[in-house]
């Protein structure tokens, strides 16, 4: 009886395993059945560049949900980057940089806000979801101040260029997503960093005993996840030639969705890049999908509410 | 006179495991009945039993002259019977006074609402009756320490005024005073008729406080007698008294070096004071009672904790580990004693497990040299005959041996010195064991320096070539080997020759 109970769920945590890649296709193909405008090469674009900037913050907060925590900072950090960067960057301002110093300004910034997340997290022990919190709240705030709640405007071609040009025929935006995950991927699956990560989810207390510096890799992951959205956070103002302080609003609870779509447990010790770049395209793609199919935007929340609440469901259940 | 409690023909099994066997105990209105033996005895079993917290397989218990079934220990209380528990069963975010009254608090007439005022007065009557003075009732118990917090447990049985009052190790975290004001308040009870059962490990209060004594071992029960009719000695012989078995391989001593030595290892307030090295060569065991600071002491000379201060040197150097990282790069391996908590990733695989210390050495620049790494892992699971279908099987799927030879493995793959094993064959099947013990032993030919720590008796003799001794938090003797024997042991555990 028990063994044939191991045996089902074994093969439920198999299907869960790879259901994610599954759906995925599933609604490439259903889509680009019901929509002709769906398999396009400029409507695959469009969704990539899309959902880069949503995808480079999932990155990042795929290493925080594998130690077990979590980061509702990373869309303030965006907004509050991309300001940073671009009041240095503005056509006609008298405070104009060059570029490439804006933008190190801008992550230097983002990578300070999540020292201190990881410093609060670890050093201040206070809870991942108050403490990241608590720094959505001041970022905004202090976005807000930069330019006395006004966006900065009229930026200067080459900060434009950034958000706008092409690398090899391929958008900056998509570009900047490719080399994330390629950092990701470098850090969480080949280097000596990533098994400490896992480690840490996955028993915080062993991890510790062994000799795994448990503060340190927490603070280091944090850093991680704010520079990963500060670099999305200059990239999406350059795109949209507008450093607004509201700008990414809600973007972390769309990382998180990724993650979490992407198989990654919120208990921590269990995910992979992989699956998070798998979660973005597929609420990317319903997203897309919906808009071709000229569902109502009211509508369109409801359903990705609703896959949001399966694949946690589904997480849940694996889990056990 | 009738007892007040019977036990009748109880016994108890689990899967196939006999932890209770066909035991049969009265206990008498006013008198103290001590109930003694050592850990995995059956002391618990019997009480949980007892409180129809475990259901038993046969026997029956007669309680005022009506065979009873408890359905929990709630129902018992309601009935009269009170315990005061080893783990303490206190709410920390409410005051005392709720404590103590959580569930039959003092109505306000007609209304919903708490008396508070009659409560916290009640409360500082009970108080006052067992001369503790700086409780307040409004205090939270969270803002306690642990011996204000037993005292409370204390007062919450009292305040029933049960007919028996069962208290399981109920001295653990108090000092001499308080278990003075405790011993007046059983008297107390005692003369107002109220049997209690004083289940401990600590001899000197046995002889104090108890009229009768019953001794269980193995889950039998050996004696119930008069305590006056016994001596330390006579029960000591009745707690240990087993024949150690064939299980232990025998091995030589050829002692090298002193490889570790620890100096004043003393907790902050407290005089303990404790010195002690280990050879190359040699296992030095371990032995006391639980709560006799020998994890404690281990962990804080590894880094994992700090609740003991003092000197640390290694091959005569002074050493300083405030982390398990200083710990390791000291040339300490030391494998903890639960490996669910701090042993194990029980998510990850018994690859990144086994690497999981050692990792630094097989990578370059940062990046894990995967093919070395999978060749090392694949020969520990050898080594260690270790049973997994393979490297990248996830650890909570093996057995509890296979488990635990993985945190073995994944700590012997550093190659330290020094390896302290803090009861390395818990929940391990027999074969495990004994193949641990070979383990042990060819390390010791290869000169490490090892610690055994382990409740179990026999194994400490079976394996040990000299035996360091504990109690609350002290050492009490570091016997040499031909002066191990079990009664040399449980003397110096139970702090009977106090120095």
């Amino acid at each position: 009886m028990e063994r044939e109970g191991l045996n089902a769920s074994k093969t439920f945590k198999f299907l869960s395993k790879y259901a994610i890649y599954i759906v995925l296709l599933i609604l490439f193909l259903a889509m680009s059945i019901m929509s002709s405008g769906f398999l396009t090469a400029g409507n695959i674009i469009n969704i990539l560049r899309q959902n880069s900037f949503v995808g480079m913050a999932a990155i990042g907060m795929t290493f925080v949900v594998i130690t077990g925590g979590i980061d509702l900072s990373v869309g303030a950090v965006m907004a509050f980057a991309g300001m940073a960067a671009a009041k240095y960057c503005v056509a006609d301002g008298s405070l104009q940089l060059p570029l490439a110093l804006a933008v190190l300004l801008g992550l230097a910034v983002a990578a300070l806000a999540g020292l201190a997340n990881g410093l609060l997290v670890t050093k201040g022990k206070v809870a991942p979801f108050i403490a990241t919190l608590g720094m959505q709240t001041i970022l905004r705030g202090a976005a807000l101040l930069l330019n006395s709640g006004r966006p900065f405007i009229g930026l200067s071609s080459q900060f434009a260029n950034l958000g706008q040009g092409y690398i090899l025929g391929i958008p900056i935006p998509v570009v900047a997503f490719i080399v994330v995950i390629a950092a990701g991927v470098l850090l969480l699956h080949f280097l000596r960093f990533g098994r400490r990560v896992y480690a840490i989810g996955g028993n915080e207390a062993a991890a510790r005993a062994s000799g795994i510096m448990t503060d340190w890799i927490k603070i280091w992951v944090y850093v991680l996840a704010s520079f990963f959205s500060g670099i999305s956070g200059i990239i999406l103002s350059a795109r949209v030639q507008s450093a607004s302080p509201i700008s990414a609003n809600g973007y972390e609870l769309d990382a998180v969705a990724a993650v979490v779509i992407g198989g990654t447990s919120l208990a921590g010790g269990i995910g992979n890049v992989a699956g998070t770049i798998v979660g973005v395209l597929i609420l990317g793609i319903i997203t897309n999908g919906l808009d071709l199919l000229n569902v109502s935007a009211y509508l369109q929340q409801i359903i990705k509410g609703a896959i949001i609440l399966i694949a946690a469901l589904l997480d849940r259940k694996a889990a056990k | 006179m009738k007892p007040v409690l019977s036990l009748k023909h109880i016994s108890k099994s689990f899967s196939g495991v006999q932890a209770l066997k066909d035991i049969s105990v009265d206990f008498y209105p006013g008198e103290v009945h001590a109930i003694m033996g050592e850990n995995g005895a059956g002391k618990s079993t019997l009480m949980k039993v007892l409180f129809g917290i475990y259901k038993r397989d046969s026997g029956e218990i007669i309680y005022k002259d009506e065979p009873v079934q408890f359905k929990h220990a709630a129902d018992a209380l309601e009935q009269g019977i009170a315990m005061v528990q080893q783990e303490l069963s206190t709410i920390p975010d409410r005051s005392v006074a709720e404590n103590i009254f959580l569930g039959r608090e003092p109505m306000i007439k007609g209304l919903h609402f708490v008396d508070k005022k009659k409560m916290h007065a009640d409360v500082r009557e009970v108080f006052k009756n067992m001369g503790v003075e700086n409780i307040e009732p409004h205090r939270k118990m969270r803002e306690l320490d642990i011996a204000q917090m037993q005292l409370v447990d204390i007062a919450k049985a009292s305040a029933y005024h049960s007919d028996v009052l069962i208290l399981d190790e109920a001295t653990s975290s108090l000092t001499g005073p308080e278990v003075e004001r405790l011993f007046r308040l059983i008297r107390e009870f005692k003369e107002s008729g109220t049997a209690i059962l004083y289940i401990t490990h600590k001899m000197d209060e046995v002889f104090e406080i108890s009229d009768r004594v019953t001794v269980l071992r193995d889950g039998e029960l050996i004696k119930t007698a008069d305590t006056k009719e016994m001596t330390e000695n006579s029960l000591i012989t009745m707690m240990v008294g087993r024949e150690i078995k064939d299980v232990y391989p025998k091995s030589e001593y050829h002692p090298g070096e002193v490889v570790l030595e620890i100096r004043n290892f003393t907790r902050p307030g407290k005089n303990d004071n404790n010195s002690f090295s280990v050879r190359a060569g040699e296992v030095l065991g371990m032995a006391g009672l639980v709560g006799a600071g020998r994890t404690e002491m281990v962990e804080s000379l590894f880094g994992l904790r700090n609740d003991y201060k003092g000197e640390v040197y290694i091959k005569g150097r002074k050493a300083v580990i405030k982390r398990p990282s200083d710990g390791i790069a000291n040339g300490i391996a030391l494998i903890t004693e639960d490996r669910k908590q701090t042993g194990l990733n029980l998510l990850g695989n018994v690859k990144d497990n086994i690497s999981m210390i050692a990792l630094k050495n097989l990578c370059r620049a940062g990046f894990i040299l995967k093919r070395q790494e999978r060749k090392v892992v694949e020969e520990q699971i050898e080594a260690l005959r270790i049973k997994t279908p393979s490297a990248g099987q996830i650890v909570s799927f093996l057995s509890g041996g296979n488990q635990q030879k993985v945190v073995i493995a994944k700590w012997l793959l550093l190659n330290s010195d020094i390896i302290i094993m803090d009861e390395p064959t818990r929940g391990v099947d027999v074969g495990a064991k004994r193949e641990i013990y070979l383990l042990v032993n060819e390390l010791k030919a290869q000169g490490k320096a090892i610690i055994m720590i382990s409740s179990e008796l026999p194994e400490l003799m079976g394996m040990c070539d000299r035996q360091l001794v504990m109690y609350k938090g002290k050492i009490t003797g570091i016997l040499e080997k031909d002066d191990i024997t079990q009664e040399n042991i449980m003397a110096k555990a139970v702090g009977a020759e106090e120095v």
